[in-house]
């Protein structure tokens, strides 16, 4: 009876065989209270264990679990089977990624993105640990919280139209970071960040589509922060053209 | 052959799946249609002002004005400014939106929220084209 069975149409990708992609059709018991990784969990365990694809915390938490169910790059552990049942759910890696094997994409490029952004701090100066901690207002605070929040589930690049035909675009969540760490009055950065940045790969290379803040899980509203960025990189080079003499 | 073409890593990523991007990528959310369509609005955008272009070039020979203006009735011309007139309507909707997004106001440790400065936007939008509807109304 199909309310007591889910389908799953699950991406599949052997390498080792060659061959093209394909979709393979599974069907799992139906509940209520039961995510997608629950899912696949189950197919992993009782159906066919050579299914791979990431996961970690089960609580939306560690970013692992991405993937593109029925066209939505969601975090498997929060998109809930009932959202589409009894029609069948389509699961796909992330799109814009290379695929090493069936769900699992590569996240190298992503990493070396965050590298290349400089998204931790650098602090302004540098401190022992008998000089105790970098003290900030709750207002510094509030002026960057929200692209703090980011857990580089991918989902914003997934969703990105960009990306998918520019990879070398930095992306929505690096440039969200790198902003968040310029905002942050504890950080001394900006500079460094500069070439990543203000390049034809950073912040230029959005065309603010803006379906990276409405897929973000955690709402980092990458857009916002990108925008943001052109917004703070324009009135620095108005000022420096307008004031020379003057200091940024 | 390089030492490094052959070492596992570069093995498993010459065997990765890239997955091409399709022509219509943009009909497969809502948002990219959205977005498309915002895209599209400079098209009549462009196309009015080389409209007005050509009305200032015949402000100074009354009979060329008066003919350009009688062609104006044509259905063709109400429909171009139809389209226009919603092109950039919605182009303007999706600037008042961003607006929210990109301009940052605080009032103490709160931001004011994107709606409110979007409604802004949309407040002064009523207020300039009173100011115009009369001011072309008294000429």
């Amino acid at each position: 009876m199909a309310g007591d069975e889910a389908t799953l149409e699950v991406f599949r990708y052997r390498p080792d065989d060659g061959g093209a992609p394909v979709f393979d059709t599974y069907r799992v018991p139906y509940r209520a209270d039961w995510v997608v990784l629950d899912a696949l969990n189950y197919v992993k365990d009782h159906l066919d264990g050579t299914l791979s694809y990431r996961w970690s915390c089960r609580m939306g938490v560690c970013g692992s679990c991405g993937m593109m169910v029925n066209g939505e790059p969601r975090l498997t552990c929060a998109a809930f089977l009932k959202e589409w049942h009894p029609k069948p759910i389509r699961v796909e890696p992330l799109a814009g990624f290379p695929v090493v094997r069936d769900l699992v994409i590569n996240m190298e490029g992503f990493l070396h993105k965050m590298k290349k952004a400089k998204t931790w701090l650098l602090p302004k100066e540098p401190r022992t640990i008998e000089q105790g901690e970098y003290r900030q207002t709750p207002a510094e605070l509030a002026t960057y919280k929200q692209f703090s929040m980011c857990i580089n589930c991918m989902l914003c690049y997934a969703a990105c139209p960009v990306f998918a035909l520019e990879p070398e675009f930095l992306g929505p969540a690096a440039i969200a970071l790198a902003q968040r760490y310029n905002m942050d009055s504890r950080d001394q950065g900006e500079q460094a960040r500069a070439d990543a940045l203000w390049s034809h790969e950073g912040i230029w290379e959005c065309t603010f589509v803006g379906d990276c803040s409405h897929v973000c899980p955690k709402h980092v509203d990458p857009a916002s922060a990108i925008q943001q960025a052109k917004m703070s990189h324009t009135t620095d080079l108005m000022k420096s053209f307008l004031m020379p003499w003057g200091k940024r | 052959m390089t030492a490094s073409a052959t070492s596992p890593a570069a093995d498993a990523r010459s065997r990765e799946l890239i997955r091409p991007v399709p022509a219509t990528w943009w009909l497969k959310r809502g948002v990219y249609v959205r977005f498309m369509l915002r895209e599209w609005t400079c098209v009549p955008v462009a196309a009015y002002a080389y409209f007005l272009l050509e009305l200032m070039s015949k402000a100074k020979d009354r009979p060329a004005l008066d003919a350009f203006c009688a062609a104006l009735k044509h259905p063709g011309w109400i429909a171009l400014h139809v389209l226009c007139l919603v092109a950039v309507c919605y182009h303007a909707a999706t600037f008042f939106t961003a607006a929210g997004k990109v301009l940052v106001v605080r009032r103490g440790e709160d931001r004011v929220p994107p709606a409110a400065i979007a409604g802004a936007h949309y407040a002064a939008w009523l207020v300039a084209s009173v100011v115009i509807a009369v001011l072309v109304w008294i000429a």
